[in-house]
C-alpha cells in the first residue's frame, strides 16, 4: 500500500470515527433524558404517562442521521428519542413533558404529542398507527413539491396490526410516494408479545406491497446507520417507498411504572449505547474522552430541567385561543 | 346576458375548478373522484383540467386518505377530501378527531390543518341504513372541526371557498337530495364568511332555525303557517360549527318563539345544543317551549313508503311551530 493510500484509508476511517462518535453522543443525550424522565415521572414532576425507548436510540439516531430539516418524520407514543434525534431542543422538550407554557406545544401536547414543525417533526401520537399515514400524506407534499426530500414513518410492530398501516403502505407504493416506513420491531404490543397478535412477517408484506424491505439489528448504531442511509440515497434518487425493520429492545415496560408481570426472565439485551461504546474505544476513542461525553449529556439535562422547573404554568385562556387557527397559512 | 341554470353538483364543481385555479396547493383526494367524477359526477372534468397530481384517484382507504390529508396539510398544501358518501366517515374517525382536529392545539399553535371533507348526508334515495345518515353532530362536538351545510347554489359557492381557505379542518356536507335543485349561480360568484347565518324569510311570530334540504321544507311549511295567520321567520344556519348564536338570540328576540328542525336524529343532535343555548340565554325572551323537529330513533330505514314516513319535513315543522304556543 502507497504511502498516500495509508494516509487515505487512516483519514477515512477517522472521519467515521468521528461521526460515531456524534452520533453515540446523540444517543448518549436521549438516554440521559429519558432517564431522568423515569426521575422525574416518579417524582411527580412529570404527570401523565410516559413510555421510553431506552434501548431503542440506535434506532432514531442512525436512521435520522441521513435526514435534514428538510425531511419530515412521524412518531409514536414512545418519541422522546425521534423527537430529540429529529432536533427538538433539549429545554423545549423538558418543559412541555412538566407541562409548561414555553413548552414545544405550549404544554398542551406532553410526552405522546410532542411535535416540533420546524424541524419536520410532524408529531408523536398516542394513537397506535396514528402516525403512518399522517407520514404518507407529508411524503405526497414532498412528491409534489419537486426537490429530493422524504418523509419516514416511526412506528412499533404493534402497529402492524391497524388497518391503516395496510392502506398506507398500498398507497404509498401505488402512487410511489418517498417514505421510509421505519418499523422498531422490540416484539411487545403494548403488554402481549407481537407474536401472539400477528400471524405475518413485516417482509412478507413489503414484498406483498412491493416494497423493497431490510432488516437491521437496531441495537447496531453502524449497522442502522450504514442501511438507512443507503436506502434514503435511494429514496431520495427514485422517490419510491422503502420499508426498514428494525430489531430491538423495550428495555423498560410499556410504559413507565409499569410492573410487567406480565413479561418473563429473557436474555440480556443488547445496550446500543455499550456496543457502540466498546466500538469506539476500540476505534482509540479514550475512556475518558467518552466519560467526559456523557458527563456534558448530564449537564445539558440537568440545565434543560432546571429552565422547565422555572418555567411557569399555561392559562387555560390561552390555549382556549388556539382551539381553532386564525386565518394562520400553514 | 342570464346565466344558464345549473345543478348543485355543476356549482361544486366550478368551486373546485377556481380554487385549483387559484391556489396551488389546493388538491382534491378520493375515491373515484378522477376519471369517474365521482359517483354524484361532481368533479367530472377536474382531473382532466388540472392533471392527475392535483386531482387524484385513491383506493377504497377512507382512514388512510384522511391521515393522508392530515399530512398533506401539516406539509403546506390544502387537501380537499371526497368522502363518498357521510357513512363512510366513520371509517376515518381518527384520522377526523383524534389527528386533524386536535393537532392545532395540541401542538401549541404551531402550523395548522387546512384541509376540507366533502361528504353528502341525507335520505331521500332510498339508500338504506349505511348510506343515508346525518351525521353532522359528532363533528360539531369536536373541538377544532368546523361544519358547514349549505342550502342554496350561491352558498354552495361562496361557503366552499370560504372552507377551503379556512385554515381549519372543515366538514362540508351538502345533502344528496339537493344534486337535483337547478337553478342560477350569481355573477360574479359571492363570497361568504363561516358562522354567518342568514335570515331567509323575515317574520314575527316564531323562529324556524334550520339548514341544508331541510330550509326549503322550513320555507314551504311557513307558507302554509301563513295561511295560519302565522309569521315564521325561517333561519338558515348555513354553518353549524361555528353556529350564528347572534343571530338566532335577535330573532328569538323578536319573535319569542323558537323551532329547530333537521333531518338528522333529533335525539343528541344540532337541535339539542341550539335549543340549551337559547333556553338558557334567551330565557327571558321565550312565550313557549322551544321544539326540535328531527328524525325518529332508528336507522334510516330503506323502502320507498317507510322511507317517506321516516323523513321529518313541513307537516312536523308546520306542527313544531303550533306546539310553541302551548
Amino acid at each position: 500500500m502507497s504511502v498516500t493510500k495509508a494516509a487515505e484509508k487512516k483519514a477515512s476511517s477517522n472521519r467515521r470515527s468521528a461521526e460515531l462518535l456524534d452520533l453515540y453522543e446523540r444517543m448518549v443525550l436521549i438516554r440521559e433524558a429519558e432517564r431522568m424522565c423515569g426521575v422525574l415521572f416518579a417524582e411527580g414532576e412529570i404527570p401523565g404517562f410516559i413510555h421510553l425507548s431506552d434501548g431503542q436510540e440506535a434506532v432514531s439516531v442512525g436512521v435520522m442521521a441521513s435526514m435534514t430539516a428538510e425531511d419530515t418524520i412521524s412518531s409514536t407514543h414512545r418519541g422522546h428519542g425521534h423527537a430529540l434525534a429529529k432536533g427538538l431542543a433539549l429545554d423545549s422538550f423538558f418543559k412541555e413533558l412538566m407541562g409548561k407554557v414555553d413548552g414545544a406545544c405550549k404544554g398542551r401536547g406532553g410526552s405522546m404529542h410532542v411535535a416540533d414543525l420546524s424541524v419536520g417533526m410532524l408529531g408523536a401520537n398516542g394513537i397506535v398507527g396514528g402516525g403512518v399515514a399522517i407520514a404518507v400524506g407529508s411524503g405526497l407534499a414532498h412528491k409534489l413539491r419537486g426537490g429530493d426530500a422524504i418523509a419516514a414513518s416511526f412506528f412499533g410492530d404493534g402497529a402492524l396490526a391497524e388497518g391503516v398501516f395496510h392502506e398506507s403502505l398500498n398507497i404509498a407504493s401505488l402512487m410511489q410516494i418517498p417514505v421510509l416506513f421505519a418499523c422498531e420491531n422490540n416484539g411487545w404490543s403494548e403488554f402481549s408479545p407481537t407474536s401472539t397478535q400477528i400471524v405475518f412477517s413485516l417482509e412478507d408484506l413489503a414484498a406483498a406491497h412491493k416494497i423493497d424491505y431490510r432488516r437491521v439489528d437496531g441495537s447496531d448504531l453502524e449497522e442502522v446507520s450504514a442501511v438507512a442511509s443507503e436506502i434514503i440515497d435511494a429514496m431520495r434518487r427514485d422517490r419510491r417507498p422503502r420499508v426498514l425493520e428494525c430489531i430491538t429492545v423495550r428495555a423498560r415496560g410499556h410504559f413507565e411504572g409499569d410492573a410487567q408481570r406480565y413479561r418473563g426472565a429473557g436474555p440480556a439485551p443488547v445496550d446500543p449505547l455499550a456496543k457502540t461504546r466498546l466500538l469506539l474505544e476500540e476505534a482509540g476513542a479514550s475512556a475518558g474522552d467518552l466519560d467526559q461525553l456523557s458527563e456534558r449529556a448530564r449537564t445539558q439535562v440537568a440545565a434543560a430541567i432546571e429552565a422547565a422547573r422555572r418555567s411557569d404554568e399555561p392559562t387555560l385562556q390561552s390555549a382556549a385561543e388556539e382551539v381553532y387557527a386564525q386565518g394562520v397559512k400553514p | 346576458m342570464s346565466a344558464s341554470a345549473v345543478r348543485l353538483g355543476h356549482v361544486i364543481n366550478r368551486a373546485l375548478d377556481d380554487a385549483l385555479a387559484r391556489d396551488s396547493t389546493v388538491v382534491l383526494m378520493g375515491e373515484d373522484i378522477g376519471k369517474a367524477g365521482g359517483s354524484f359526477a361532481v368533479t367530472r372534468g377536474l382531473q382532466e383540467k388540472h392533471g392527475r397530481a392535483r386531482v387524484i384517484d385513491m383506493p377504497i382507504s377512507e382512514n388512510a386518505i384522511a391521515g393522508m390529508a392530515v399530512g398533506l396539510a401539516l406539509s403546506g398544501y390544502r387537501p380537499v377530501v371526497e368522502i363518498m358518501f357521510m357513512d363512510f366517515i366513520a371509517l376515518a374517525m381518527d384520522a377526523v378527531v383524534n389527528q386533524a382536529a386536535k393537532l392545532h392545539f395540541m401542538f401549541g399553535g404551531q402550523g395548522a390543518v387546512p384541509l376540507v371533507i366533502r361528504t353528502q348526508h341525507g335520505g331521500g334515495l332510498n339508500a338504506g341504513p349505511q348510506h343515508s345518515q346525518c351525521l353532522e353532530a359528532w363533528f360539531a362536538h369536536i373541538p377544532g372541526l368546523k361544519v358547514v351545510c349549505p342550502a342554496t347554489l350561491d352558498d354552495a359557492y361562496a361557503l366552499l371557498q370560504a372552507s377551503i381557505d379556512d385554515p381549519n379542518p372543515v366538514i362540508f356536507i351538502e345533502h344528496k337530495s339537493l344534486y337535483a335543485m337547478k337553478g342560477e349561480l350569481s355573477a360574479p360568484p359571492p363570497e361568504a364568511r363561516l358562522g354567518v347565518a342568514n335570515i331567509v324569510r323575515p317574520g314575527t311570530d316564531v323562529t324556524i332555525v334550520t339548514y341544508g334540504a331541510m330550509v326549503q321544507k322550513a320555507l314551504a311549511a311557513a307558507d302554509r303557517l301563513a295561511q295560519e295567520s302565522i309569521d315564521a321567520e325561517v333561519i338558515d344556519l348555513r354553518t353549524i360549527q361555528p353556529w350564528d348564536e347572534a343571530t338566532v338570540l335577535e330573532s328569538l328576540s323578536r319573535t319569542h318563539r323558537l323551532v329547530v328542525a333537521h333531518e338528522a336524529v333529533e335525539a343528541f343532535g344540532v337541535g339539542a345544543e341550539i335549543a340549551a343555548r337559547m333556553a338558557h340565554v334567551g330565557f327571558d325572551e321565550l312565550d313557549g317551549p322551544i321544539v326540535r323537529v328531527g328524525g325518529a330513533f332508528m336507522p334510516v330505514p330503506f323502502g320507498r313508503g317507510l322511507e317517506a314516513a321516516y323523513l321529518p319535513g313541513e307537516a312536523q315543522i308546520v306542527e313544531a311551530a303550533r306546539s310553541t304556543y302551548g
